[in-house]
C-alpha cells in the first residue's frame, strides 16, 4: 500500500474550474425529473456562500452509469453545484433515482449520495440525501438503520413546493445542534 | 474497507481560522459499502471529457500567458500502486503574479493577465500519466494572520472509479520558503506533507523551452 495525496481545501476559487453541472436531466433521460436545493450552513447558523455540492446518483432504474460505453449513457448520474454567493442556495435539476440494492439483496431506499466541501473545509464531508415521501422504504433501509433515529432526519430532503414537478430541500448543518450526519466508508 | 484518515489534514485546525465553523463536532458514521460506494463518477465524466491541457495558449487570445513556463507530469495511482488510466485531472490557478481570474475582490494589486485563464484539464493515459502545461503561479497574500502569505500552488481536483476516491487537493513546489509558514499546508500531518510537493525533474524540462517538475497522485477508494 502507498499513502493517498493530502487532501486541501477547496478555497475561494474553484468556481473557475469547478462550476455548475447541475442540469441532469434531458429530453431522452427516464423518471420523475425532481429538482433538489438548499443551502449549507456554518457553526453560527450562517450560510456557507461559497460551498461545493457534488451528487453520484442511480438512474430511474436504480442502476449506475459506472461506464458509458463510448460515452452515449443519458444519464451521468453526476452533478456539480456552487452555492449562489448572495442567497447560498445550490440545486440540481434531475430524477428520482430508483432503487439499488444493498449486499444482503434488499433494495435501498432511494438515495443520492452527496459530496460537500468549501473554503474552510480541509476535506470534503460524505453524506447521502433520502426523500421524506418514502417513509416506509427509509425505515427498512440498511444504511439509514445505522444511523441513530434522533438523527436520521438531517439527511430527509422534504418537499419544499410543488411547482411542474417536485421541489425537494436539502440543507447541509457542518457544525452544530443539527449537524447533518455525515459517513465514513 | 474503513480508510485511514491519518494521512489527512483535520476539519478543524485553528490556525487556518475559516476551519473553525465549518468543521463537524459530531464522529463521521462508518458504513458499509453499498454499490452507491463502490461505484462513483470518475469514469464516466472522463469518458465525457476532453484535455485542454495547455494553460499557456488556452485562453484563446492567440498570445501566450506570461510568466515562467513549466510543465507538470507525474501519474495517478490507486493505494495499491497500480495506475489510474483515463482518469479527469481538473485544475485551477494564480496567474504569475499571484493573482487569480475571478469575480471575487482582492486587495492585493497584482495584475492580471489577460492571456492567462488559470483553468484546465487533462486526462491520464493507458499508464496513469498526465502532462500539462503551464505558468507557475505566484505567491499572493491572504487575510488568515498578520502578513499571510500563501506558497505558489496549484488547485487539482480529481474524481476517480469511487464516490470515497473523490480528492482536491494542491500541488505545491519543492524549496518554496513559503511551505514552512503556511497553515493549510501544515494542517496535513508531517508525514504526508511531502505528497503534495512536486519535485523539480530535469528529464522532465524541454530544452530552450518550459521547466520540469514531477508528481504523481495517490487516490483511495
Amino acid at each position: 500500500m502507498i499513502g493517498p495525496t493530502p487532501s486541501q481545501t477547496v478555497g475561494p476559487y474553484f468556481t473557475m474550474k469547478l462550476s455548475n453541472n447541475n442540469v441532469l436531466i434531458g429530453p431522452a433521460v427516464e423518471g420523475e425529473p425532481i429538482r433538489i436545493e438548499g443551502r449549507v450552513f456554518d457553526g453560527d447558523g450562517a450560510f456557507v456562500e461559497d460551498a461545493l455540492v457534488e451528487i453520484w446518483q442511480a438512474d430511474a432504474a436504480g442502476e449506475y452509469a459506472v461506464s458509458a460505453g463510448a460515452g452515449t449513457a443519458k444519464f451521468t448520474g453526476f452533478g456539480r453545484a456552487e452555492s449562489d454567493p448572495t442567497t447560498g442556495t445550490y440545486w440540481f435539476e434531475t430524477i428520482k433515482p430508483g432503487r439499488v440494492p444493498d449486499p444482503e439483496g434488499e433494495l435501498q431506499a432511494p438515495h443520492v449520495s452527496v459530496i460537500v466541501q468549501a473554503r474552510g473545509m480541509l476535506r470534503p464531508v460524505f453524506t447521502r440525501l433520502y426523500f421524506s415521501d418514502e417513509m416506509e422504504a427509509n425505515d427498512a433501509d440498511l444504511i439509514l438503520r445505522m444511523v441513530p433515529p434522533e438523527r436520521r432526519s438531517t439527511l430527509l430532503a422534504s418537499v419544499a413546493r410543488v411547482e411542474d414537478r417536485k421541489v425537494y430541500q436539502f440543507d447541509v448543518r457542518l457544525q452544530g445542534d443539527e449537524e447533518t450526519v455525515f459517513f465514513d466508508f | 474497507m474503513t480508510t485511514d484518515l491519518s494521512d489527512h489534514p483535520p476539519f478543524r485546525y485553528p490556525d487556518y481560522r475559516s476551519t473553525i465553523k465549518r468543521s463537524p463536532d459530531m464522529k463521521m458514521i462508518e458504513i458499509i459499502r453499498t454499490l452507491t460506494e463502490e461505484t462513483g463518477p470518475g469514469p464516466i465524466v472522463a469518458d465525457l471529457s476532453s484535455e485542454d491541457a495547455d494553460l499557456t495558449t488556452n485562453a484563446g487570445t492567440g498570445a501566450a500567458a506570461i510568466g515562467e513556463r513549466i510543465i507538470v507530469t507525474g501519474k495517478v495511482l490507486d493505494t495499491y500502486g497500480g495506475p489510474l488510466p483515463k482518469t479527469l485531472i481538473e485544475i485551477w490557478q494564480a496567474n504569475a503574479s499571484g493573482r487569480y481570474t475571478h469575480w471575487r475582490e482582492t486587495e492585493f494589486p497584482a495584475p492580471l493577465d489577460p492571456n492567462f485563464l488559470g483553468a484546465g484539464q487533462c486526462l491520464t493515459d493507458d499508464e496513469g500519466i498526465y502532462r500539462f502545461t503551464t505558468i507557475k503561479p505566484g505567491p499572493y497574500p491572504w487575510g488568515n494572520h498578520a502578513n499571510a502569505w500563501r506558497p505558489s500552488h496549484i488547485h487539482l481536483s480529481l474524481l476517480g472509479p469511487r464516490v470515497r476516491s473523490r480528492l482536491v487537493t494542491q500541488m505545491y513546489f519543492e524549496g518554496d520558503p513559503l511551505l514552512a509558514l503556511d497553515p493549510i499546508f501544515n494542517a496535513v500531518p508531517e508525514h504526508s506533507r511531502s505528497r503534495m510537493v512536486a519535485r523539480y525533474d530535469h528529464q522532465v524540462t524541454v530544452p530552450n523551452w518550459a521547466l520540469g517538475w514531477r508528481w504523481d497522485i495517490v487516490l483511495e477508494g
